[in-house]
């Protein structure tokens, strides 16, 4: 970000004075640094777990303008770990929600809500007028997209990750002010992203509420810091956060030499494998899996002709707590992976099903690959039941 | 020479939950080997289908990442130092 000179700064009112007292008789910020966090403009992609806690404090904080991008609504089961929202939004845009809040904490503060998802042909246009970028989101298309826009608009990117019980944090691309040194970015830890299906999602693995919150607050903590230029950042550093052992450490990250310039954006659905839902059955198509997908109601209406499949639940047993649909076994799709296939009879057909179909998809691939021979797949899972078939049941 | 292996949450499914797995091991090499030796279901996570580590899942030897070590996965261990898996998560707002 460009340096600004001091008098060029916005200066502060008395309303203003007042309510950073705290931050203006600290040295390190004072009333040059509130200058520069009113004179700040910062872009959060992402208005989920991770953002919920970075904005309300980033707006606390006296930052003069937040953008915020986001293309979903609020949905009750968002409100365990996404604190910005409530149960009086749920059902409104994110942003709007976000946006609400951000206000009702500073009234001072510039909004700018981008209610879209963020893609290649307008990542650049939105990026372009912050000075700090914070990635919020949570999936890997767009983390590499945020990441290689950061790089090629010369911008920091605060990078967060979760999953289950773990967080990971660092700054991205950071250009040293005294050294002039540029840091090392995401493709630096990690060339390239997992296929998909391999790493499960916090909707199929579960993520801790309070994660995203500490690993928000790391995020937001970075934030404030670059726009004062205070402190060391996690630039050349990942944190890694541990909620169970409670622990913090970090890694050193280097700037990978093979690495291939970053230059331009890309197709990032593509780099990262994920297949459309029309390509995912034209592929279907073209190699039969050796199984059959059924939706909830055509699996109903075999029920209702008398079909009376082997009712196969690849859950987790804590899982099973929640809800269930009488299985006739239940059984952890890594065990079915693993070949434990006793109690699973050959003679009869088996129905596989799971939250929302992906990991009973594989659990039904490894009953055909050791033999079974009439396997059906239940696309949607339990959710899909419950949802169009038995609202009585709970979804999770 | 008996090194520890810390495995993050995601794959902690493939070592029975164990999140600390104990080798004995003379390279950084070999003592991915033996966690894979010991727990098979790790594999196919780790490497591709040449052997190669993939490029999501990164192995650091006490703070250093093996790629940037000179003799990335052939440096000798001596015996009680940690090795870290630490792959690539995308969670953060759904």
């Amino acid at each position: 970000m460009s340096e600004v000179s001091t008098q060029e700064l916005p200066g502060l009112d008395n309303w203003e004075i007042a309510r950073y007292s705290r931050h203006l008789i600290l040295d390190e910020v004072g009333m040059t640094g509130q200058r520069k966090l009113k004179a700040a403009k910062v872009l959060c992609v992402g208005t989920g777990g991770l953002g919920s806690p970075l904005l309300m404090y980033l707006a606390a904080a006296g930052v003069g303008r937040i953008g915020i991008v986001d293309f979903d609504v609020v949905d009750e089961s968002n409100l365990q770990r996404q604190i910005i929202h409530g149960s009086g939004t749920v059902g409104r845009p994110k942003v709007q929600s976000a946006k609400d809040r951000i206000l009702d904490i500073n009234p001072r503060c510039q909004v700018d809500v981008y209610e879209e998802p963020l893609q290649a042909d307008n990542a650049l246009q939105i990026l372009e007028p912050y000075d700090v970028v914070v990635d919020g989101t949570d999936n890997f298309p767009t983390r590499y997209l945020v990441n290689d826009a950061c790089v090629i608009l010369d911008k920091p990117n605060v990078y967060g990750s979760i999953f289950k019980f773990e967080g990971q944090a660092s700054v991205f691309n950071y250009v040293d002010p005294t050294s002039g040194e540029r840091g090392p970015n995401y493709r630096d830890l990690y060339p390239e992203p997992p296929p998909p299906g391999l790493v499960p999602s916090c909707a199929e693995g579960g993520v801790l509420g309070i994660l995203p919150g500490v690993v928000g607050c790391i995020q937001a903590t970075e934030t404030i810091k670059i726009l004062l230029g205070q402190g060391t950042t996690l630039s050349g550093r990942l944190l890694l956060y541990d909620a169970l052992g409670m622990t913090f450490r970090q890694l050193k990250l280097r700037c990978d030499p093979d690495a291939k310039p970053i230059t331009e954006l890309i197709d990032y659905q593509q780099f990262c494998g994920v297949v459309s839902i029309d390509e995912g059955a034209a592929a279907t198509d073209a190699e039969p899996e050796g199984f059959a997908r059924l939706g909830v109601s055509s699996i109903k209406a075999r029920f209702d002709e008398g079909w009376s499949p082997f009712i196969l639940d690849v859950r987790k047993p804590h899982e099973a707590d929640i809800v269930a649909i009488g299985a006739d076994l239940l059984r952890p799709h890594e065990k079915v992976l693993a070949g434990e296939l006793d109690g699973i009879p050959t003679d009869r057909p088996i129905l596989v099903h799971c939250k929302m179909g992906g990991r009973s998809a594989k659990a039904a691939r490894a009953l055909v690959a050791a033999g079974y021979g009439d396997v059906t797949n239940m696309e949607g899972g339990i959710t899909g039941w419950a949802t169009e078939i038995d609202p009585s049941l709970p979804t999770y | 020479m008996a090194v520890e292996i810390t495995i993050p949450t995601a794959l902690r499914a493939y070592t029975d939950r164990h999140a600390v797995v104990s080798v004995d091991a003379g390279t950084v090499e070999e003592a991915l080997q033996a966690l894979t030796t010991a727990h098979p279901g790790l594999a196919k996570h780790l490497r591709d289908s040449s052997g190669k580590l993939r490029s999501f899942v990164n192995v650091y030897l006490g703070d250093e990442d093996i790629r940037f070590l000179p003799q990335k996965a052939n440096t000798v261990l001596a015996g009680g130092e940690s090795l870290i898996i630490v792959p690539s998560i995308a969670g953060g707002a759904r």
